[in-house]
């Protein structure tokens, strides 16, 4: 960049005038405004911006929540339920953070979904891909930590087996486990760490997307058939079309998250959580959030502990070389005619640990854990690089403008992009 | 430059000074239990019956994954009395079998129901995911029925 006033494009003479010293506004219209994007996009392409805005909803309900929250052994679990009935709208804040940690969830579950079934991972997208499971790790420990503020049952004995899981490894172990303490169990100290970091983290993750976002748009963004735009007639600009298509999600988004907050606010928690800490008596079932609980299955589904903690661990850091493990140079399933069964059947065994986590670890649940955990791995270590090599993909289309178009004949004169150059 | 940070995080000194409990155990009858608090964390006393510390004494070493003799559970002199740390050594419940109601696993002593550990009436770990017997604490007789933990 050359050093001087930048050229702005804009006429308002206020924008223009702060444009120039500062090109924010140059920034969003090329980044949000014109910024060229595929034009096949379906509706799995939303679900980056629901996340985005479903973020936004958990700092601005978690700040007003923490106006009014004591984070001390002794007030905190009062405190919240002042929060339920004293406080001014306290319920509706309440509930709309602790079902919006469930919807974001689900939001980035699809997300990541979207990315494994059209190779989104793929070159040159690697590191956009890892940052995005960076913010998915960031996500987990936010939303953990968040769990133990009301300070009930669950929180105590979540953050107590949780914390536990690091007395595993050998020799450090347990002096880690004092550290994230503060003490010799969970205690007031472990409460008020929790708290400070469950403030910041999000914040730390606001970063990370804007990281994120910055390499999708080094990048571009992939797109359901996984092959490059070839030129302007394969791409929209991102306004109005996508602001559009991410509004019409986003209705959707807004309609699911109100019915689980007026309707069914406590459906995805544990009652056990609305009774105070005990330190001294252990609820019988201690289960996760539900979107702990495939991890949780693998860790049951290993006798021995230090083992079940590494594939734990391990089940999610796998992801990290998923770009490299995958040696197709194909990127959508829709052109991989047997990975996509495999892939499916990978989606099974997820929800199968999802299912079996929230169950006792005994019986049929330990058998369904243990091929469903050995599946996992199994695709991505062994399937998905052996298969690229075997597999023969079905021939790609040209570009993305020609199935469209029928035939792929000479373009219609003014289809597609011409008319909204004016708008 | 980064330890003054980490340090901060580990248990302050009013943290560490607060521990030592002390309690009379004499009206625990035999068979019985009764649960203390050390450091923020339960602390199991039993009252073993004559039955219960023979079961402990007659176990094959060989059998245990945490091969310890009943002897260096208790100390000498006083097998009736059982004191260990009331934390699964899996992922840190507290197992169930102090009350009389409470399931005690198949070696009768504790079962952990977070993750199916079963402990025998010596507190060693028989069966489960738990790697090691439940904790001894350090503590001392400083009369007959009088018990100071820490
Ligand atoms: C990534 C974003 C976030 C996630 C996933 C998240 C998740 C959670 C969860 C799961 C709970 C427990 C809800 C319950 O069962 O009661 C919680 C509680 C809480 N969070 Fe967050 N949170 C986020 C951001 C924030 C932010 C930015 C703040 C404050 C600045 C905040 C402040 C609080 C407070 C004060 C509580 C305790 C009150 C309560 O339990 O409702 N959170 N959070
Ligand atoms: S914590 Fe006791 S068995 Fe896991």
């Amino acid at each position: 960049m050359s050093i001087g006033l930048h050229n702005s494009a804009f006429k308002n003479p206020v924008i223009r005038w702060v444009d120039s010293r500062l090109p924010i506004f140059s920034m969003m219209q090329n980044e949000y405004g014109s910024f060229p994007t595929p034009k096949n996009f379906n509706y799995f392409w939303n679900f980056g911006a629901l996340a985005m805005i479903n973020l936004m909803i958990m700092i601005a309900t978690g700040i007003f929540l923490a106006m009014h929250y004591t984070p001390h052994v002794t007030m905190a679990f009062d405190s919240v339920e002042r929060i339920m009935r004293d406080v001014n709208y306290g319920w509706l804040f309440r509930y709309v953070h602790a079902n919006g940690a469930s919807m974001f969830f689900i939001v980035v579950y699809i997300h990541i979904w979207r990315g494994m079934y059209y190779g989104s991972y793929k070159a040159p997208r690697e590191l956009l891909w890892m940052i995005g499971v960076v913010i998915f790790l960031l996500m987990m420990a936010t939303a953990f930590m968040g769990y133990v503020l009301p300070w009930g049952q669950m929180s105590f004995w979540g953050a107590t087996v949780i914390t536990n899981l690091f007395s595993a490894f050998p020799v450090v172990g347990d002096s880690i486990v004092t550290l994230l303490w503060g003490g010799f169990s969970v205690d007031n100290p472990t409460l008020n760490r929790f708290f400070s970091l469950h403030y910041l983290l999000p914040f730390v993750i606001f970063g990370v997307v804007f990281l994120h976002v910055a390499a999708l748009h080094i990048t571009g963004s992939n797109n359901p058939l996984g092959i490059d735009p070839k030129g302007p007639q394969d791409t929209v600009p991102f306004h109005p079309y996508y602001t559009a298509k991410d509004s019409v999600g986003m209705v959707v988004y807004f309609i699911v998250f109100a019915s689980l907050v007026f309707f069914a606010p406590n459906l995805l928690g544990d009652p056990a959580n609305y009774i105070p800490a005990n330190p001294l008596v252990t609820p019988t079932h201690i289960v996760p959030e539900w979107y702990f609980l495939p991890y949780y299955a693998i860790l049951r589904a290993v006798p021995d502990k230090l083992g079940g903690v590494l594939l734990m661990f391990g089940s999610i850091l796998v992801w990290f070389i998923l770009p490299w493990l995958d040696t197709s140079p194909v990127r959508s399933m829709r052109f991989r005619p047997i990975a996509k069964w495999f892939l499916l059947l990978w989606g099974i065994a997820f929800g199968t640990l999802m299912y079996c986590g929230g169950k006792p670890p005994e019986g049929i649940y330990v058998v369904l854990s243990r091929v469903a955990t050995l599946y996992y791995f199994a695709w991505f270590l062994v399937i998905l690089p052996v298969l690229g090599r075997l597999e023969r993909p079905l021939p790609l289309p040209e570009s993305i403008a020609k199935p469209v178009l029928r035939g792929g004949g000479p373009l219609p004169a003014g289809a597609m992009t011409k008319p909204m150059e004016k708008a | 430059m980064a330890w003054p940070f980490i340090s901060s995080m580990n248990p302050a000194r009013d943290v560490l000074a607060l521990s030592t409990t002390e309690a009379d155990i004499k009206s625990v009858p035999v068979g019985g239990a009764v649960t203390l608090v050390w450091r923020g964390k339960p602390v199991f006393v039993r009252h073993r019956t004559a039955a219960e510390i023979e079961s402990a004494v007659n176990v094959d070493l060989a059998e245990l994954r945490d091969p310890q003799p009943d002897s260096a559970r208790h100390k000498a002199g006083k097998a009736e009395w059982l004191v260990v740390i009331g934390v699964c050594t899996h992922l840190g419940c507290v197992p169930l079998g102090q009350k009389p109601t409470d399931p005690r696993g198949d070696f009768g002593g504790w079962f952990c129901p977070c993750h199916g550990s079963h402990y025998d009436t010596a507190g060693r770990i028989r069966k489960g995911p738990a790697p090691a017997n439940l904790a001894l604490p350090t503590y001392a007789f400083t009369t007959d029925t009088q018990l100071k933990i820490g």
